[in-house]
């Protein structure tokens, strides 16, 4: 399995970059303890509203985080000039998508872990029976996100003003994700049992495929020069 | 051929106004205003038609790398997003003497405004991008993930909206018995489409004298 | 395509044109390079030799015109072209993070294969860079990232090296290194096609110079024929011929 082969040494060499330089890591985590900080002072002066808007906070703050991240999936190819290179290399480039895909969903996937902890500390926040359901939406929400992020950044790699163009273009395509997590949260933190979201999981799900796939076929075509 | 097309187009925009003026019925509560639902309501039904051309546009250019299938893409997403802006400019004229604000988060408002959002970041990549090709490949993915969002868009704006919380306005539009508000609604459907397939067409054409008069 | 004998073209170009948006870089260019030959490609900056390159490593494709790699297209057959080639360029290709040894990993993985520790030892001592294996290339100087970046091309394999200005900031023990190691590639049955703004000592690799001007080609010649003087005329007379 060349593939599955490819797709690991990408994740592999992505792990083994960070684990040095530990740029992207720091930078994200410290960003999610500094939101949280700045949630409180802006809405803690009133528990009952802060409790009502947390789902929404949950998430802003997963999203806001995954936004930085995200925007730097393939800032080592620019910046050591490998771009080219994964170009060049004979095989397929989906490979490198696959690749990235896996290294941004470990990286969402310890943010989230923080983001969580830290509002379940400092917010109050009670997970406990809603844990299982709360993970399977943050599964295909994670994975819905990183698959689109992971393929604008490899657009955006190369744009003017990168910074800029990138969440614009994200935000707005992930307006149903966003919406189908925060409800899905609500709800469950609420107590309700999973059978009430149903509807946003398979939302979730439909639209987890269809950026996959989208990101699988179209990849290639954003790394040529 | 495109001078035709411009020629049927302008009959079906006034046939259009001349539905909703003379033959559709005065809404009793709201008056003359309520008129304007009959280019606020098809203007997105095309708009949405326009989305669909940009899908297949991007496939077909990343499949063959035809400059005719990036330029029909391109066109269609300039007119549509301007037909959302027309959309979107209708329903804060209507809304406004109607329910007193410019503006409503409900469901179908809300997700114009989403999908207007994406298909300007559409036109952005080209824009932002130096190599002209290279603009039309990114766009072309924009394109296609934008346009395969719009249902996704959709479902989740709508129960969003409408389960847990109760619709804050009454939803506007005709109740579903007058045959003369769905007549006019329909020519002015076949009006705007036969609009927007003209400006495509045009700025097909202008795109096209750009891109040889550089070749 | 078997049976390949010397005489057959290993680099072939034919009415090559390449437009940036409104800007003509490449206006017609004819080219034909055989196995066991190392052609310099010489020109004024902005003449389109890096264009040129891009296209035949696949990196960029034509407006117009062929480009071919053992009878391969560069466009429609660009997975075929990229086994074939090798193209060492301004970028390194070399993550600065990861050892000399972890980047040969890295890259021989990517490529599909199960990297033979031996192999890539043998690679490094080939490029004399086996002490550095665990150092990370962070703290390379440019030759030795020069170098790595040939051990990367060595465990590749390729039959053509495009190569834009590979000289350049390497120091002496480096260039006298790069001139053997191209030596050897030509005389192996490989081509080579090299792009360079100087005038020194490097072209004593190449046996034969080509001029690019204004996206043309106006000399293709054996080395001896052309003279400093001379190639610093064809420059002038053909940059001011732009309008």
């Amino acid at each position: 399995m060349t593939f599955v082969r490819r797709a690991w040494a990408v994740v592999w060499k992505d792990v083994l970059a960070e684990r040095r330089s530990k740029e992207t890591v720091n930078a994200v985590l410290f960003f999610s303890v500094l939101l949280l900080f700045v949630f409180e002072f802006t809405l803690g002066a009133d528990r009952d509203r802060l409790a009502s808007v947390l789902p929404g906070l949950l998430w802003l703050g997963v999203l806001l985080a995954a936004l930085l991240g995200l925007g730097r999936s393939f800032v080592l190819e620019r910046e050591n000039e490998c771009w080219e290179a994964l170009l060049l290399t004979p095989g397929d480039k989906s490979a490198v998508y696959v690749g990235k895909l896996a290294g941004n969903l470990l990286l969402m996937a310890l943010v989230e872990a923080v983001v969580l902890t830290l509002f379940t500390l400092f917010m109050n926040v009670d997970v406990g029976r809603a844990l299982p359901g709360l993970l399977l939406v943050l599964a295909l929400g994670t994975l819905g996100i990183a698959a689109v992020g992971t393929l604008f950044g490899a657009m955006t790699a190369h744009v003017r003003a990168r910074e800029l163009l990138f969440p614009v273009l994200l935000l707005p395509v992930l307006v149903p994700v966003l919406l189908a997590i925060v409800k899905s949260t609500e709800a469950l933190l609420a107590g309700e049992p999973l059978g009430v979201v149903s509807h946003w999981l398979k939302l979730l799900v439909a639209a987890d495929v269809i950026y996959v796939v989208v990101g699988l076929l179209t990849f290639d075509v954003l790394l040529e020069g | 051929m495109t001078r035709w097309l411009g020629v049927v187009a302008m009959l079906g925009v006034l046939a259009g106004l001349v539905m909703a003026f003379l033959v559709a019925p005065r809404e009793m509560t709201q008056g003359n205003v309520q008129r304007i639902m009959y280019v606020h309501v098809p203007a997105v039904w095309v708009a949405y038609l326009a989305f669909l051309v940009v899908l297949l546009g991007s496939v077909a250019y990343l499949w063959s790398r035809a400059p005719a299938a990036d330029r029909t893409a391109h066109a269609a997403a300039e007119v549509g997003v301007v037909f959302l802006g027309v959309n979107i400019a209708t329903g804060a004229i209507w809304g406004k003497p109607t329910w007193g604000t410019w503006w409503t988060w409900d469901a179908r408002l809300t997700s114009v405004a989403v999908v207007f959002v994406i298909f300007i970041g559409y036109l952005l990549v080209r824009q932002m991008t130096d190599d002209p090709e290279r603009g039309a490949r990114f766009a072309a993915v924009v394109g296609i993930v934008g346009a395969l969002n719009i249902p996704l868009v959709h479902f989740s704006v709508y129960w969003w909206r409408t389960l847990h919380q109760p619709p804050t306005f009454a939803k506007p539009g005709p109740a579903a018995a007058s045959s003369a508000i769905g007549a006019a609604l329909l020519v002015n459907f076949v009006g705007l489409l036969l609009l927007c397939a003209y400006f495509i067409a045009k700025r097909y054409d202008l795109l096209r004298a750009q891109q040889e008069a550089t070749a | 395509m078997a049976g390949l004998t010397t005489s057959d073209a290993l680099i072939q170009v034919t009415g090559l044109r390449k437009a940036f948006g409104t800007t003509l870089v490449l206006d017609g260019v004819d080219l034909s390079i055989r196995a066991g030959e190392a052609v310099g490609l010489l020109g004024p900056n902005g003449a389109g030799k890096t264009t040129l390159l891009k296209i035949l490593a696949t990196v960029a494709r034509p407006t117009r015109g062929a480009a071919r790699i053992a009878g391969h297209d560069c466009a429609r057959e660009a997975e075929r072209v990229r086994g074939l080639v090798g193209l060492v360029a301004h970028g390194t290709h070399l993550y600065d993070d990861l050892t000399a040894l972890e980047n040969l990993k890295f890259w021989r993985r990517f490529a599909g294969e199960r990297p033979d520790p031996e192999a890539l030892q043998g690679a490094l001592a080939q490029v004399e860079l086996d002490d550095c294996a665990d150092v990370r290339v962070r703290t390379f100087s440019a030759g030795m990232k020069r170098r790595l970046s040939l051990a990367r091309m060595l465990l590749a394999r390729p039959r053509v090296l495009l190569l834009d200005e590979p000289f350049s900031s390497l120091d002496q023990g480096a260039r006298k290194w790069l001139e053997q190691y191209l030596h050897a590639f030509t005389a192996g049955g490989g081509a080579i096609l090299m792009a360079t703004h100087a005038f020194g000592r490097e072209l004593d690799v190449a046996e034969r110079l080509v001029i690019l001007a204004n996206g043309r080609i106006i000399a293709d010649t054996p080395r001896g024929t052309l003279g400093a003087e001379e190639i610093h005329r064809l420059y002038a007379l053909h940059t001011e011929d732009a309008s």
